[in-house]
């Protein structure tokens, strides 16, 4: 049976990198009892995938990873066997069976993500955020130059941002939230487009000046031109 | 939400911030208003190292099994984060509750390589606690050192307060009741030390005073406070079956060097190498039951979800039950994705057989550890290990499918010469000529022979702590013989030779059989910078050179010299459990190339036996060995 795992990484286990975390699960399935299948081999490793790395630092509400299992009782006793043997900084928020086919994939579905950028206290915001917004958002194209491994090529970043919006909290902080597009195709980070944007208002962000916080992660079940973006979570079923 | 000493910026931009977050599965939290004594553990190297210390995770578990005590730790902070705890004036800090080390009550380290002994002062400098003993108040933690180094304590004696020889679940509770004590009736710090000084296995270094003669040698160390004994006692623990075991050992985030379950099967070792220290302080040899094994086992994977367990001792072919556990583990556990890893086993038909189940042949490889290249030295340094059995074992496992052989060798053991050097390159000649016995169809490629020297330490406690070390030339000078007789041998392309640093192993000679006077070199190194000297990349010996000249100090005075006889040592107000009489019947013996066969064949009289339990026979041979102590 192939099932999905759903769960919030917060407060210091954003310290923990993707490889950690991985690691981190592997442990805690053995802990939690959970009868997960193996691959075949002289040395078996568990059969697990992981959606979309999250980088060092950034918190997250939707964090996925795809696992096969032998037998379990419901997705209720999975979730409290999990989550009785994690750590504080994870908890596991659904466990769902999907489909059997090699396209249900987590990683291969992830389409687009929701991102909440904060800036930190530490950071002066510049005068006139939010006019500025406004007309960095209402252009015609967004150019950029995204570094690769290979080297540099320019990336036209509005197609890529399926939404945008200057938030004020009760605070009157300041809260952006994104819907980009991620996996494996156009992977855009809230980085990018934040720093595009202070380029185009002309101030500079300082390293680690900006709080990242992933919402959740989407697969696309319309198409390219009429997309229609689904949780990852709802592809699944409880039982 | 758990509060955290470093703000985000500096864990964002230092290298693995895990290191310093705490909160791993099974760390401990307690509340600190409802403990008495706050103890933080230390391990004084960087956290992966750290974290794969046993011995620091059965005193962890043993600790915080008393309510009125929170048990913590700390690692050294690595180099990039030691920077900015400088720069920042940030006092170090105990991982589970992010509290201050100098808050604490106990500040216990555990000295397990001299190389780690800088790190000692960079733990005390960034907590920002007095260097100097003598300069603590009650501001300050009781620091207390533990650990194999423990048994030569002098060159660290003016840093810490108290010090605990041997084992330490017998005695820390004790130590703790008298603290508290102490406190409650408001006492001073010289009245806990006194009381300190009093329980087993306590050794207060500021207590005792040294004259030296005028060659450099030790002419008298005596107490000078009628609490502290004459005699220090090691501590043993009895019954390693009913004792303190962690059953929810830490697991890290990060992968620590040993990212596995340890199951410490048997402490102590029968064999009586004459070089080995832990096969000297740590007698007599004592097993644990077969069933609390196995229940340990079970619990233990069971609550961190390890994927490997391996046997720790000094050598697994000695375990009377090796057969039943390890069959018990492949039949619990082989079809669940455990690994088991099985070190220091004697290759025959039974490790051979246990080892093709457990692991890859292709991949994995044997490892012998004869130490010696002929077999003259082999008696001299009492290595029961013949080239027959050697080859024997080699051939079998090559017979089995295996290419892939390691071979640990010592240079500069007492009465080497050229000849047992270049014996080296002659055993692994012998070796790949057995390989190459094999029918081509049926081996698998080539063989791979890798040979790897470290160069001997002469180490308290053992039949050659009167042995004279070598100079860093004539380590470099011996590895070079070996190098070019490897060269020499047919089969050259199917070995590897690999050898150790001499710089450092000179280092760890001074401090090995160090006196009190080399604090002062030790202090000079870590003021001009030096740090993580095990760490290749941060070992400066230039600047160690300059700080021994700088402290006027001879350092062949520790290393190359020969000792007297009679010699009295820094590390002679240790009652070890072996006799001097009987360490310097070995030294004889070892020049005499005379074998002296292991505990189970027949009791050679050590000493051991005062503390009746083990390998060791009834209480007959007691009483004669008692007249040994005071020799």
């Amino acid at each position: 049976m192939k099932i999905r795992i759903r769960f919030r990484k917060y407060g210091i286990m954003k310290f923990i990198g993707h490889l950690d975390i991985m690691r981190y699960f592997q442990k805690a399935i053995r802990r939690a009892d959970i009868d997960i299948c193996y691959s075949s081999g002289f040395s078996p490793h568990m059969i697990m995938s992981f959606a979309s790395p999250l980088g060092v630092g950034l918190t997250s509400d939707g964090e996925y990873l795809d696992i096969e299992i032998g037998n379990e009782l419901s997705s209720a006793s999975a979730v409290q066997r999990l989550n009785h043997v994690m750590a504080e900084g994870v908890e596991v928020l659904s466990f769902r069976k999907i489909p059997e086919e090699k396209s249900s994939n987590a990683m291969s579905l992830v389409a687009a993500a929701d991102y909440e950028v904060r800036f930190r206290d530490s950071f002066a915001i510049p005068e006139g955020l939010e006019n500025d917004w406004n007309s960095f958002l209402s252009q015609d194209s967004i150019s950029i130059v995204k570094k690769t491994k290979k080297g540099e090529r320019e990336l036209d970043l509005k197609p890529l941002i399926y939404q945008a919006e200057l938030r004020r909290e009760p605070d009157e902080s300041f809260c952006i939230f994104l819907r980009l597009s991620s996996g494996s195709a156009d992977n855009v980070k809230p980085e990018l487009v934040l720093e595009a944007f202070a380029a185009f208002a002309g101030f500079s962000i300082p390293e680690f000046a900006l709080l990242i916080h992933r919402k959740d992660l989407y697969a696309n079940t319309g198409s390219a031109e009429q997309p229609c973006f689904v949780s990852l979570e709802d592809l699944g079923e409880e039982f | 939400m758990k509060k955290l000493a470093l703000n985000d910026e500096i864990l964002l931009q230092i290298d693995k911030p895990a290191r310093y977050l705490g909160n791993e599965i099974n760390a401990v939290m307690k509340n600190p208003d409802t403990v008495d004594v706050r103890f933080c553990m230390c391990f004084p190297d960087v956290y992966e190292i750290g974290m794969s210390h046993l011995g620091i995770q059965i005193l962890y578990d043993m600790f915080n099994q008393r309510e009125d005590v929170w048990c913590e730790r700390v690692y050294s902070p690595w180099t990039d984060l030691d920077k900015v705890m400088r720069e920042q004036k940030i006092p170090l800090f105990a991982l589970e509750s992010q509290d201050p080390v100098r808050s604490f009550d106990f500040l216990g380290i555990t000295l397990q390589y001299e190389m780690c002994y800088t790190n000692i002062l960079q733990i005390l400098d960034l907590s920002q606690i007095p260097l100097n003993a003598s300069e603590r108040t009650w501001d300050d933690p009781v620091v207390i050192g533990g650990g194999p180094c423990a048994v030569n304590p002098e060159p660290l004696a003016e840093f810490f307060d108290l010090f605990y020889i041997g084992e330490g679940e017998t005695s820390y509770f004790a130590l703790i009741d008298a603290y508290k004590d102490v406190k409650k009736k408001n006492g001073s710090r010289q009245e806990f030390l006194e009381r300190a000084a009093e329980i087993p296995g306590i050794y207060v270094p500021s207590f005792y005073e040294v004259t030296y003669h005028e060659d450099g040698t030790i002419a008298s160390m005596e107490p000078v406070n009628s609490h502290a004994p004459r005699k220090v006692k090691r501590q043993v623990v009895t019954d390693l079956t009913h004792t303190y075991y962690p059953k929810k050992p830490l697991v890290p985030f990060i992968k620590a060097t040993q990212d596995r379950v340890v199951l410490e099967i048997q402490r102590g070792c029968t064999r009586g190498c004459r070089f080995c220290q832990a096969g000297m302080i740590y007698r007599p040899a004592r097993e644990r039951s077969l069933e609390m094994l196995e229940e340990a086992a079970l619990e233990m994977l069971k609550n961190t979800g390890h994927e490997e367990i391996s046997l720790s001792s000094l050598s697994s072919s000695d375990f009377s039950h090796l057969q039943e556990l390890v069959t018990f583990l492949i039949d619990t556990f082989g079809n669940k994705g455990v690994n088991i890893s099985l070190p220091s086993l004697r290759i025959d038909a039974f490790s051979l057989d246990v080892m093709g189940k457990v692991q890859d042949v292709r991949k994995s490889s044997l490892t012998f550890a004869p130490e010696a290249g002929s077999q003259r030295l082999r008696d001299v340094i009492n290595k029961g290990l013949t080239e027959e059995v050697i080859l024997n074992g080699a051939g079998q496992a090559f017979e089995g499918g295996w290419n892939k052989v390691k071979l640990y060798f010592m240079l500069g053991l007492p009465t080497e010469t050229e000849e047992d050097q270049k014996g080296i390159a002659h055993l692994a000649e012998k070796i790949a000529r057995r390989y190459y016995e094999i029918p081509k169809d049926q081996r698998n490629g080539k063989c791979q022979i890798t040979v790897s020297t470290s160069f001997f330490v002469p180490k308290p406690f053992t039949p050659f702590q009167w042995a004279p070390m070598c100079t860093r030339e004539e380590f470099l000078e011996k590895a070079h013989t070996v190098n070019s007789e490897i060269k020499e041998q047919l089969n050259r392309k199917s070995i590897r030779y690999n050898w150790h640093e001499a710089d450092v192993t000179v280092l760890e000679g001074i401090f090995a059989r160090g006196d009190r006077r080399t604090a002062k070199a030790l202090r000079l190194a870590y003021e001009k910078g030096c740090l993580f000297d095990s760490w290749s990349e941060y070992f400066h010996n230039d600047l160690w050179m300059d700080a021994f000249e700088e402290a006027g100090i001879d350092t062949d005075f520790y290393t190359t010299r020969k000792r007297e006889a009679d010699e009295i040592f820094p590390w002679d107000f240790i009652d070890i459990g072996v006799t001097r009489k009987f360490l310097q019947r070995e030294w004889l013996r070892a020049q005499e190339e005379t074998v002296t066969p292991n505990c189970k064949a027949q009791c050679q009289g050590c000493g051991a036996t005062r503390y009746h339990t083990g390998i060791c026979p009834g209480t007959d041979s007691l009483n004669l060995m008692e007249g040994e102590n005071e020799a």
